[in-house]
């Protein structure tokens, strides 16, 4: 197995008369919980984007398990194993949590239409496998009590943390957390590093993008500083707070003149 | 949604309902009346598949009579084409080297040679199919509701060629469509002495195939339909093609369309290219509205009624204007659009027959 588990290199993307990513590179190795901060408009989601293939980037390469993946399209990427969550929370309508997490286990079935209309023997018990499997992820985020609630319908905290187990129902290589704890209070914070925590010991990798400076020095192994769409400064929590160009850019300078 | 348990409360009681009202038409001997519901039946066939791809995969199409139409038109041609004249070509005795030729007698005293009703059949469905998936292929690519837009193109232009080409009988269509045998002794056939016995038969069909769509909707690709309805990028986020799915659903649509035109022609003993107009799939689009999106039952009983009391000429004059103003209602009330998924959650609250 390769010990990078996500290797950019020379990543752009202009959107119009913005450089919105520019000359970006570096790596997520496997086993880290992996930051990426920035001021508003420092191209984070656009990057998330570009690497989980909800966009196409103009330059560079992305290598997600030893595979050149630029370009491929957002199922094939989650189909290889990266699952991602989003800052604007994607649940389906109508459907229950545990059938929202059970959209999670597509990469992981496999009864097509004809064996699904049929209902056969393999189909049910595949489907009960699934659902078993999914109960348990519910379990370990402690939502086994709404599983059969509407997933819209729940409070904001806990609708991020449906998100979060359909993430993980995928049972993916590499997780992708779109400010996971954007929108909640300091207890559900809180609360979500600690889970992000539980997540990670289980081995899985974690990239994410976040606002909330406590989080991120909390959880995350390594820092990438970004400004203007350009690396800032990479490296632990400790190094990142002392680092002055992160401070200027916090402090808000003119991002044309940063370094 | 639709669990196992509860679907088959449901095919349960439509299968009830069935038996009742024939026993109730043949006590009262009025079994004409379960011509018109064996008619219905098969339009329900195009209600179902319709209703999966407009509530749960978030696609209308407008053409669904367009499909009908080539089923149909496809089985009524190669089960009353003559092919005596043209035994030397190779496709011909290569059909007739497979079994696949029929030789019966017509109505004139003389004889001919067609391609066996279930070879024909099955051939329509596939090309019927096959159509689908060509317009689908390009639509899809793109995002959004484009595919209403390409269906009612192509069902406009199925409808021209039917009515314009002369091999398919122009304006007066193809009848002289024979039975298509079953089992030994039971055919699909609009014969008087076997109106009863159609009549299961279409609603035997229309419970398998309320039954089958009930499990995919339950099923990986039910949810995966959902999902691609209600946050296109969820479904991509978790491996979800959503080209290729929406295909294959609409494919499945069409597929379902094409079977009730092949069946309804063979009970009709013919069809014409006013079953293929535009208006008619307008109708569909209606019936499954007000059925309620995302509730195959609803549109199934809505579509049933309304279907049977148009059958009987209970609209009149007004017969289109009926359907085409419970549209307009749909869209007054669901300014968003048919395929809205506030529609869709207004429908399930205010829906009276919709089973919870």
């Amino acid at each position: 197995m390769a010990t990078q588990v996500l290797e950019v290199r020379e990543l752009g993307r202009r959107f119009g008369g913005l450089q919105a990513v520019a000359d970006l590179s570096f790596c997520v190795t496997r086993g880290v919980v992996k930051a990426v901060i920035g001021p508003n408009g420092a191209g984070k989601t656009t990057l998330f984007n570009l690497v989980s293939g909800f966009a196409r980037p103009d330059t560079g390469s992305v290598c997600f398990l030893g595979e050149d993946v630029r370009g491929l399209p957002a199922h094939e990427l989650a189909r290889r194993g990266m699952a991602r969550t989003f800052q604007q929370i994607q649940l389906v309508p109508g459907m229950s949590v545990l059938e929202n997490v059970l959209t999670g286990r597509h990469r992981h079935t496999r009864a097509g239409f004809l064996p699904s209309l049929l209902r056969l023997p393999r189909t049910v018990r595949e489907g009960r496998a699934a659902r078993e499997h999914c109960r348990e992820t519910l379990a370990f985020l402690g939502l086994a009590d709404y599983a059969e609630a509407e997933a819209v319908s729940l409070a904001y905290g806990l609708q991020r943390l449906v998100e979060l187990a359909r993430a993980l129902a995928c049972e993916p290589q590499l997780l992708l957390l779109d400010e996971p704890a954007a929108g909640l209070n300091m207890r559900e914070t809180e609360e979500m590093a600690g889970t992000i925590r539980r997540i990670n010991a289980t081995g899985l990798t974690v990239l994410l993008v976040e606002h909330d400076m406590g989080l991120v020095m909390n959880i995350s192994h390594e820092i990438l500083v970004l400004g203007a769409g350009r690396r800032v400064a990479e490296g632990t929590p400790h190094e990142i707070q002392g680092n002055p160009d992160v401070i200027r850019i916090y402090l808000g300078e003119d991002d044309d003149q940063g370094p | 949604m639709a669990g196992g348990g509860r679907g088959l409360g449901f095919t349960a009681g439509l299968a009830v309902a069935v038996v009742t009202i024939q026993v109730a038409a043949s006590s009262a001997h009025k079994v004409f009346y379960l011509t018109q519901l064996t008619m219905s039946a098969y339009a329900m066939l195009i209600v179902l598949g319709l209703a999966l791809l407009m509530g749960y995969a978030g696609q209308a199409s407008m053409g669904q009579a367009g499909f009908f139409a080539i089923g149909g038109y496809t089985a009524a041609f190669l089960t009353t084409f003559d092919l005596a004249p043209h035994r030397g070509s190779v496709v011909v005795s290569l059909l007739g080297r497979m079994h696949l030729l029929l030789t019966r007698a017509d109505g004139s005293g003389g004889s001919i040679t067609h391609v066996h009703p279930w070879a024909a059949a099955l051939f329509a469905i596939v090309l019927a199919a096959a159509i689908a998936w060509l317009v689908a292929g390009p639509v899809f690519r793109l995002r959004g509701h484009y595919l209403a837009m390409a269906t009612l193109g192509f069902g406009i232009i199925v409808h021209r060629i039917f009515l314009g080409s002369s091999l398919f009988g122009a304006a007066d269509g193809i009848s002289d469509v024979p039975a298509l045998a079953l089992l030994p002794g039971f055919a699909i056939t609009g014969r008087a002495a076997s109106r009863v016995s159609n009549y299961y038969a279409a609603w035997g069909v229309v419970l398998l195939t309320l039954w089958m769509l009930s499990n995919l909707i339950d099923s990986r690709i039910g949810r995966a339909l959902r999902a691609i309805h209600g946050s296109e990028n969820a479904a991509a986020a978790v491996g979800i093609p959503i080209a290729r799915f929406k295909t294959q659903v609409f494919v499945l649509a069409a597929s379902l369309a094409a079977v009730a035109g092949v069946l309804l022609t063979h009970f009709n003993g013919g069809i014409g290219p006013s079953d293929a107009s535009v208006m008619k799939s307008v109708r569909f689009v209606a019936i499954v509205a007000v059925g309620g999106m995302a509730n195959l039952r609803g549109a199934l009983a809505m579509g049933t009624v309304l279907t049977f009391l148009s059958l009987r000429g209970y609209f009149g004059t007004f017969d289109d204007l009926v359907f085409g103003g419970i549209l307009l209602a749909m869209m007054l009330f669901a300014p968003e659009g048919i395929v809205g998924g506030q529609l869709w959650q207004r429908l399930k609250s205010a829906n009276p027959l919709k089973v919870r």
